[in-house]
């Protein structure tokens, strides 16, 4: 017989798929991008599962403040709260690719150290309408030390040149510069195959140069 | 609809840690992968047992908040008991940096594999 009521609210509809049993390494990759520029379209265009949503608060007490402000309980605290999607891609039986889009405002940043420290790298997406809506990000992100490439989404706007949007995002020649549409899986996968290419060649290019490097040069930086 | 943690007052949120607002929760980073090693047992916390029936299978710190509807550091709280009394065991990223927090080529070969294979 079955029992008439449940307490417990069934498992919700969205069903995530499971991981493999064998999958063992979780990695991450950042989308960031203004409001509107098609992160979560991203995420959703090439994830195994519908994006999901979730916050993050952390409360930081005031940084640079010394020891003895403590005593008299002025410590100021102050809490910050930012809320992302992301979503998946299991790559093989052990690892699983985190895709996170994130707000590129400032609040965002201070919880980047937390969050996203040991990100593999980061895509900029921007609407070329708004490139001045990537500036804050591509800044922080040179700050961080994240390598990053630059996707334009296709919004239909007017058409710039390669050297227009890079001139105004002021990126270095080296940082790929790709456009998309991000409602488009091939595409989206592109931008993500882009991203990891560039990131191979600066990884095995320092490994190069760390080998290459043992020996002389020392001396020109000593001098003063 | 409403969603717990973003609605419910602090003192909530409060109770499920039993009043800690932070531990040693650094080891859990976001795609931390959780892998419950025992069912949940009567009287056992809701979320605790939730989360060990989520993560059955392995899952991500992540998405274990975004499926309680709590904020990560909510979580983090809630795994590292459970980590302590050996409820769960966790599979930590291996994000070895090769050179300059540039993550090791090999690692990054494995992903490209992956994508292209999408």
């Amino acid at each position: 017989m079955d029992s008439a009521t449940s307490e417990r609210a069934a498992v919700p509809s969205t069903a995530r798929p499971s991981l493999a049993s064998t999958a063992d390494n979780g990695l991450k990759i950042v989308i960031v991008g203004g409001f509107g520029v098609g992160k979560t379209t991203m995420v959703r265009s090439v994830s195994e599962i519908r994006p999901l949503n979730t916050e993050e608060t952390m409360t930081r007490a005031g940084e640079g403040i010394d020891e003895l402000a403590d005593l008299d309980g002025l410590r100021r605290k102050t809490s910050t709260t930012v809320a992302f999607d992301f979503g998946r891609i299991s790559l093989d039986a052990r690892s699983v690719l985190y895709l996170f889009g994130a707000p590129g405002q400032e609040r965002f940043w201070f919880l980047w150290d937390r969050l996203f420290s040991g990100t593999l790298g980061a895509v900029v997406l921007v609407d070329t309408r708004r490139l001045a809506d990537s500036w804050y990000a591509i800044d922080r992100l040179e700050h961080h030390g994240t390598p990053f490439i630059v996707a334009c989404n296709d919004f239909g706007g007017p058409v710039h040149t390669e050297e227009q949007i890079r001139e105004a995002l002021d990126i270095s020649p080296d940082v790929p510069l790709v456009e998309c549409d991000a409602r488009d899986r091939s595409s989206s996968k592109y931008v993500l195959i882009t991203l990891v290419e560039y990131l191979h060649g600066l990884s095995a290019r320092r490994l190069a140069e760390a080998a290459g490097a043992a020996a002389p040069e020392t001396a020109v930086e000593a001098g003063s | 609809m409403s969603r717990p943690g973003r609605d419910d007052s602090p003192d909530r949120l409060y109770t499920l840690t039993q009043g800690r607002s932070r531990s040693d929760t650094d080891t859990f980073d976001l795609v931390t992968l959780v892998v419950a090693e025992s069912d949940p047992s009567p009287g056992m916390q809701s979320e605790h047992a939730a989360i060990l029936r989520m993560c059955r299978s392995p899952t991500a710190v992540v998405e274990i908040a975004a499926e309680l509807g709590l904020p990560g550091s909510i979580v983090r709280i809630m795994l590292a008991d459970l980590l302590d009394t050996g409820r769960i065991s966790a599979r930590h990223p291996r994000t070895e940096r090769a050179a300059d927090r540039l993550p090791d080529p090999d690692i990054l070969e494995q992903v490209l594999v992956g994508l292209r294979n999408l």
